[in-house]
This record gives C-alpha cells, structure tokens and sequence, in this order.
C-alpha cells in the first residue's frame, strides 16, 4: 500500500501529465477535461472543508459555485457590452481580468456562505442538509425567473476572460491557470487542516460537547469554516463558467449540490486529494460509460453503492494506509 | 475552608410539573471536594447541565468566581475555569490522546482562529500537554488512539483534558463510573491531589469513594437539598438513611 503523500503526488502527477500528453498528441479535448476535472476538483475541495472536515453536509453548495459562475457571467457580459453594472451612486464598469472577477466571485460567495450558514447552522444532521438544499432551490429558481441575464436560457459570453500575461483561449494555458489555482487552494487548505482552527473543526465533527466544554463556539467555528469552504467553491464557479463560456441557472441546481458531494465520497471524504480523484474518476466514467450508455448514471450509482457500503475511505482511502494526519 | 467558587443558589427548573431543581442552594468552596449524591432522578444532571450551561435555570443564578453565569454559553464558562468532565466519556474517539489534550489547550486560550500555523508541532502547545500527560500518567501513550485506550484511561483522558482548562473548579459526572478497584484507587489518588489545585464538585455513584474523597456531601433528593454537611455529620442523618432505602448503600 502507498503512503497517501505518495498517492497524492501521484494523483497530482497525472492530473499534470494527461493534459501534456495530450498537448503532444494534439488533442485539445482531452486538454478541455482535464480542465473540467481540476476545475470540479477544486468546487469539491471546498465543500470537502466543510463536509469532510466539518462534518456539515452541505447540499447546498451549488449555492456558491452558481455564485461564483454569474460573478463571471455578470461581469463579463457588462464589460463585452461596455455598459456599466450600474451608475448610481458611483460608476460599477464590468471586467474581463479573471483576477478582478475571482475577487469578486469569492466575496459574494463568501457573503451568501455567511448568511446561509448563519441561518442553516442552527440546525444539524438531516435538518441542515434540508435546509441548505431550499436555499440552494431558492436561488436556483431566483435565477430561472431573474430575466437581466438571460433567466433560464442561461448567458454566453463570447470571449473567455483575460488573465495578464497569458493567452487564455489556448487550453494547455488555461489549463496551466486552473492547475495553478488548485495547488495555491489545496496549499491553503493543507495548512488550514493542520493549524489550531482544523484541529478544533475536527474536534467540533467528532465530538461537539467536548469541543464546547473546552471553551470553543462551535456554532461560530463552523460558520467560518462554511464561509471559507462557500469562498473556494465560488472560485472553482467561476472558473468553470470560464471554461464553458457559458453560465445558466443549472449550476444552482441540486444536481450540481449533488455532483459536488459524489466527488468527494467518490475519491474519500476528508482526504486532502479526495476531490481530485473524485473529480477525475466522475469524468472519466461520464465520458466512456457515457459513450456506452446514455443511462450511465445508473452505472454511477451503483459504484456509489459499493463505496459507501464497501470502501469508505473512497479511492484514495482504497489505495493508501492510513496515516495519522497530525502529529 | 477557603471561600466559594462556585455557589448555586436558588436554582429552579420544572420539566412540565416534574420539579428537576426545586429552590437548589449549593457552594463549591476552595480547596475542597464536595460531593453532591442522591437516588436515581434526584435532578443531579439537571443540576450539573444548570451549572456546566446547556440548560438555563427558569430562576435563581449561578455564580462562578465571583461573576453571575447563568446567561452565558457553556463555552464561554470553560473559558473562565470551570472544566467538566462527563459521565459517558465525552472525547473525540479518533484523535490521539495527545490531539484531545491539545484541543482543549486551543480551546482554553482561545486559539480557534489561528488558520496557519501547524498546531500539532508548536512546542507552545506541546510541553504544556506532555506535561499534563505526564501529571494523570498518560504520556506514554500520548500518540495512540483514544478509542484504543482502556475504559480507565479514558477517564483519565477526561481529567487531563478537564486540567487544560486552567481550571478554577472541576464538575465531575461520576469519574469512577465503570473503573474497576484498581482504576478507581488512582483515580481517588488523583482527584485527591487535585483538589489542592481547584475545588472539585463530584457527582458519584459509588459510596466507598464518596465517603473516602469527600470534605462535605450534599444530598438531592426529588430537586430538593435535603443535607450538606461533612461526611459524619450525613452519615449520621437519620433523613439520608431514609432516603436511601434500606440504608444499605451507605457505608458505616
């Protein structure tokens, strides 16, 4: 069995040597997916800070991807049309820099996190994952109805978005951008796991009673964790709005919620790579089961079956001995 | 006697017309172990859980160091010292023993939001846990799970945690609760020396050890006080043997 660095690396190797490879076969498609996998890699990475560590199942986390997504839509399509977001009181002109938009995209959902979270984390267990999901439905149908940015036909936008000093229309370098994106998050969120705030989070999942009686807020400890895990979320909507081109009111959806969290059992919740996995394995079986049948999901669930029943830890706890992660 | 720390006074609590805690008056005073013992359904978790926060007396206050606490949260009362342990072990179960001790060292000093700093090899937090390891006999088996410690290393676990705390006084939900004679002698041992450090309220089951440990009892019975005084003078008292059926329980 491999150590789980070793797996990780492994797992980061190949996410890195599949679009290359492809770049020298000259198969731009191939690039495109490996693109989607980081892209969604990143979305679960956030929800798994909150699912994983926190131990909050969120179905709402299409909340914050969606967020994220017409961040970009919103101001992408100002700025191709050279209108303003709005005049009054001050001049909002819209923007193609990615930076811009990411900063925008991670504050709103940030915002919308702390909001939702404040409300839902009065509750726990069965009563959360309800509550999360109306305000994920919520927002879903605000933006069906919404009809500024195009309600339920969803919002092209022509031209993806400028990064300095790259040429993001060519694959291999958005691909570059989003890799680079993923490995700054998961650095973070490494780092995040093993300070003081993961340890009390951890111990807040595993035991609440005692995490209060040493003095902890628990209710305010996860709130935090909700916003930041809503923030990195909100990047990777953006993000893949970038890559489509495109954002409709279906990153709302409960789908995306539900995608978002089969990621994650899917490669191994609370494992730092398990959205990666989760992510890459998704993808690879939609595009051949998705070849072979046009009911793959069928074939989806009953792998999903046999994680949940058989192998817990998911891909990467198949794959790896369990180390303890701290200390 | 030094002077209280902890005083309860006036407490009431009614589930429905069930009257939990009916006018309870108690005071933890420094340096001593005060036991609070009574038959099943006498109101002692209502009265812990009123004192620890969780449940919120319908009158009467609770005061700990000289502040009123009966409106504040139960974090917010570890904070200031009062360190609790339960009676059905209350620790994170997949952490190691050294991480549960830690944990209650972030919680103590108020450390939840430190977002970047490695916490399991900052020796700020690792010399004060191996010492407190080292204070209830745990630190060599510091690095293993707790779920793979013995029930009485667990309660040990329970006490180091609760010694994170900096505590000012210990509530304690019957330690010796499952722990054999040679468990519950270091146990006793322990919570002996303990009390030089902060005054301990106990709740217990087991008599031998209450009789043994304690510098005064009080006895509930139906949310009432029905005695306090010291471990003579309560086991004298004709209205405890009463309500201790059979005066059986009570060693002579």
């Amino acid at each position: 069995m491999l150590r789980e660095t070793h797996l990780n690396a492994l797992i980061f190797l190949a996410l890195l040597a599949v679009p290359l490879g492809a770049l020298v076969l000259d198969q731009p498609f191939i690039i495109t997916l490996a693109t989607k996998v980081t892209i969604l890699a990143l979305a679960g990475v956030g929800l798994n800070l909150a699912l994983g560590q926190g131990g909050l199942v969120s179905f709402g986390h299409a909340i914050f991807f969606g967020l994220g997504g017409y961040s970009m839509g919103i101001l992408a399509s100002h700025a191709q049309s050279f209108t303003p977001l709005m005049e009054v009181p001050f001049v909002i002109p819209g923007t193609n820099l990615m930076p811009v938009i990411w900063i925008v995209a991670i504050a709103v959902s940030c915002l919308a996190a702390l909001v939702v979270g404040a409300l839902s984390l009065r509750t726990s267990g069965v009563y959360f994952i309800m509550v999360t999901l109306a305000f994920g439905q919520m927002f879903y149908y605000f933006a069906i109805s919404w009809p500024a940015y195009g309600g339920e036909d969803g919002l092209s936008i022509y031209v993806r978005n400028q990064f300095p000093g790259l040429n993001t229309l060519v694959p291999i370098q958005f691909f570059g951008l989003c890799f680079a994106v993923l490995c700054a998050v998961l650095f973070l969120v490494s780092r995040l796991n093993k300070s003081a705030f993961g340890l009390a989070l951890t111990g807040a999942h595993y035991s609440p009673v005692r995490a209060m009686s040493v003095g902890i807020e628990v209710t305010r400890l996860r709130l935090v964790a909700f916003v930041i895990s809503g923030g990195i979320t909100g990047l990777a909507g953006a993000l893949f709005a970038d890559l489509n081109r495109f954002v409709s009111p279906t990153m709302f959806s409960w789908h995306t919620s539900g995608e978002i969290i089969i990621f994650i059992i899917l490669g191994g919740v609370a494992r730092l790579c398990g959205p990666i996995a989760g992510a890459a394995a998704y993808i690879i079986l939609e595009q051949y089961l998705g070849g072979f049948s046009e009911y793959w999901q069928i074939y989806l669930g009953l792998i999903l079956l046999f994680v949940v029943l058989f192998a817990q830890g998911g891909l990467i706890g198949s794959l790896s001995k369990r180390e303890i992660v701290r200390g | 006697m030094g002077e209280p720390i902890l005083s309860v006074r006036d407490v009431h609590k009614a589930f429905g017309a069930l009257k939990a805690s009916d006018g309870v008056s108690l005071e933890l005073r420094a340096g001593e172990i005060h036991a609070l013992i009574g038959p099943n359904g006498a109101g002692k978790s209502t009265l812990i859980q009123q004192i620890a926060g969780g449940l919120a007396p319908d009158s009467g206050t609770v005061e700990f160091v000289g502040r009123d606490i009966s409106g504040t949260s139960t974090a917010q009362r570890a904070r200031l010292g009062l360190a609790r342990t339960f009676q059905i072990s209350a620790l994170a179960m997949q952490f190691t023993v050294l991480e549960n001790v830690v944990l209650g060292l972030v919680g103590e000093r108020g450390h939840v939001f430190r977002f970047f700093r490695p916490v399991m090899k900052d020796v700020a937090y690792l010399d004060p846990a191996h010492a407190i390891l080292k204070r209830v006999g745990l630190d060599d088996v510091a690095h293993m799970r707790t779920a793979e410690l013995s029930h009485g290393q667990r309660r040990q676990l329970e006490v180091a945690v609760a010694l994170t705390l900096a505590p000012k006084a210990f509530l304690m939900d019957e330690p010796m609760a499952g722990l054999g004679a040679d468990g519950s002698k270091a146990l006793m041992q322990l919570l002996a020396d303990l009390k030089t450090h902060a005054p301990i309220l106990l709740v217990e089951h087991d008599m031998d050890a209450v009789f043994a440990l304690a510098d005064r009892i009080s006895v509930l019975v139906y949310g009432k006080i029905i005695a306090t005084g010291t471990v003579d003078a309560i086991r004298a008292n004709p209205e405890v043997r009463a309500a201790y059926l059979g005066d059986g329980e009570i060693p002579a």
